[in-house]
């Protein structure tokens, strides 16, 4: 349990310092490192597959392409655009808004009992793949459907247009 | 988990480490050596006989030389660069199994590090957290031709890793499991390896594993004509040294996968026929399993004397329109296969 305590603390403080840090390469990084420790919160759960897919899709590739892009971009003080005083006041607003909802739930909470799994080898692999692929086939098939639609849009956005002649 | 268990792991765990090292150093004498053979010239051969010292001589000299870190650079991520690049690079090897069980004094000792189930998923993963070394250091570098090279590693490794994902698909509806000890147990001999089932997987894995370890055709990302030096363009000393010996841990690991999933790991024919005890068969089988990761560093090493390198629009070409569909058609035609199999047979 502290073990859990532990990771969740590195959980939180790792996103504060994406949002907290200026550079954005180093936001990027921070966010790596989350993503690391989220996974840390799946072994903990012997969720093993969906531990090394997160590692995989999330810290190998999608950060990967979000790092590229920041490089590419060369962010630094000088580029970055100067926020207009309302923009200031609308986000200071909104700020305190999500604060209050924040503290107001804070007091609501309670501690809720400790997770015990019913069935603690859900999560690996061929017990998953079963379950996916019987209970869940719908659903599975149709995030799939969705997965390639996006996709297909993203490279009809990024094809040139062919010049009609 | 008595205190035998971990030191047993210990013992294993520091084994792999020193071979992996050692191995990789003496694959940097070997290639030039290859080289030498290739060219018809001798290669290295003062450094003590045939040259064997050679290797310590190089890393004597990483050591004692100048170590610059450019004012422009990023420090922080300067050094991070190469330590993750060393780092991931060493731990892929945790899930590989060396050999079968001993047996010493009444105990089973397996040869492995760690059984985890989803073992094939964990190189991946390790494979793909190996290009943010390369991404940082030169990002963090501040120069324009390390810049070219990091942005050239991160979309080639990305765009391979695609169609290696989708080879292993492949296999894995084969072998039915994830867990690489399970993979090897059962291409038993020599007619139950997985080359034979899946050679068309076994090309697109191998060329993918060539691109992901950025050797030659594949070496974009530090082709000194076009980059100077590409990433490492600014290193020096033995942050230069580490980058370099990374990408031979590299190779060595993926050799080692290699004939782990395809070539029956540390199977070989007659093995049950001989007559020998559990433990001979084991030892042999270790040694077996070295041979076949010898031939593959050798096969690396062939293949950069002998072909050129791509260009990179070819690269891209290669991975996205051939490779990528090749192994899709792999997947369904492993797929009809096995229906038909399980359906006549």
């Amino acid at each position: 349990m502290s073990l859990f305590y532990f990771v969740a603390f590195l959980s939180i403080f790792f996103s504060l310092m994406v949002i907290i840090t200026k550079n954005p390469v180093h936001s990027v990084l921070y966010l790596v490192i989350t993503f690391f420790t989220f996974t840390v919160h799946y072994v903990l759960l012997n969720a093993q597959f969906l531990a090394v897919v997160n590692f995989i899709v999330y810290m190998g590739a999608i950060m990967v392409l979000f790092l590229f892009v920041l490089m590419l971009l060369n962010l630094n003080k000088e580029t970055e655009p100067m926020k207009s005083v309302l923009i200031k006041v609308i986000g200071a607003v909104a700020g305190m808004c999500l604060l209050v909802t924040v503290a107001g739930s804070i007091r609501a909470m309670e501690v809720s009992d400790p997770l015990i799994l019913k069935n603690p080898d859900i999560g690996l692999v061929s017990s998953l793949g079963k379950v996916l692929f019987n209970e869940f086939l719908l659903p599975f098939e149709i995030s799939s459907l969705l997965l390639l639609t996006a996709m297909v849009g993203a490279v009809l956005l990024a094809k040139k247009e062919q010049k009609s002649i | 988990m008595e205190a035998i268990f971990i030191i047993e792991k210990l013992v294993l765990i520091v084994v792999v480490f020193v071979l992996t090292l050692v191995i990789a150093m003496y694959s940097t004498l070997a290639e030039r050596k290859v080289a030498g053979f290739m060219q018809d010239r001798k290669g290295p051969d003062r450094a003590g006989p045939f040259g064997i010292l050679q290797p310590l001589a190089d890393g004597g000299k990483f050591f004692f030389k100048e170590e610059i870190i450019p004012a422009g650079a990023h420090k922080g991520l300067f050094i991070a660069g190469p330590t993750i690049a060393i780092i991931t690079a060493c731990i892929s090897s945790a899930v590989i199994p060396w050999g079968q069980s001993l047996q010493i004094g009444g105990r089973t000792v397996e040869l492995q590090v760690a059984d985890v189930n989803v073992g094939v998923l964990y190189i991946f993963g390790v494979i793909a957290l190996g290009v943010y070394g390369i991404m940082l250091g030169g990002w963090a570098s501040n120069n324009k031709f390390s810049l070219m090279g990091a942005i050239r590693a991160a979309s080639q490794s990305i765009s391979y890793e695609v169609a290696m994902g989708l080879s292993i698909i492949a296999l894995l509806m084969v072998t039915q499991t994830l867990s690489l000890k399970e993979i090897v147990a059962q291409q038993e001999g020599f007619v139950n390896w997985n080359i034979w089932v899946q050679p068309l997987g076994f090309i697109i894995f191998m060329t993918c594993a060539f691109a992901e370890c950025n050797r030659v055709p594949f070496d974009l990302p530090e082709c000194e004509t076009e980059l100077v030096g590409g990433y490492h363009t600014e290193y020096s000393s033995m942050k230069l040294g580490l980058y370099m010996f990374s990408e031979y841990i590299n190779m060595f690991v993926s050799s080692a996968v290699m004939s782990t999933l395809y070539f029956g790991g540390y199977n070989f024919p007659f093995m049950y026929d001989l007559g020998l005890s559990q433990n001979w068969i084991t030892v042999i089988g270790v040694l077996v399993f070295f041979l076949k990761i010898f031939a593959f560093i050798f096969f690396f090493m062939w293949i950069r004397w002998t072909l050129p390198r791509f260009r990179y629009d070819q690269l891209m070409n290669l991975g996205w329109k051939i490779l990528i569909p090749l192994a899709i058609a792999n997947i369904v035609l492993t797929g009809v296969i096995t229906l038909i199999k399980d359906t006549y047979w």
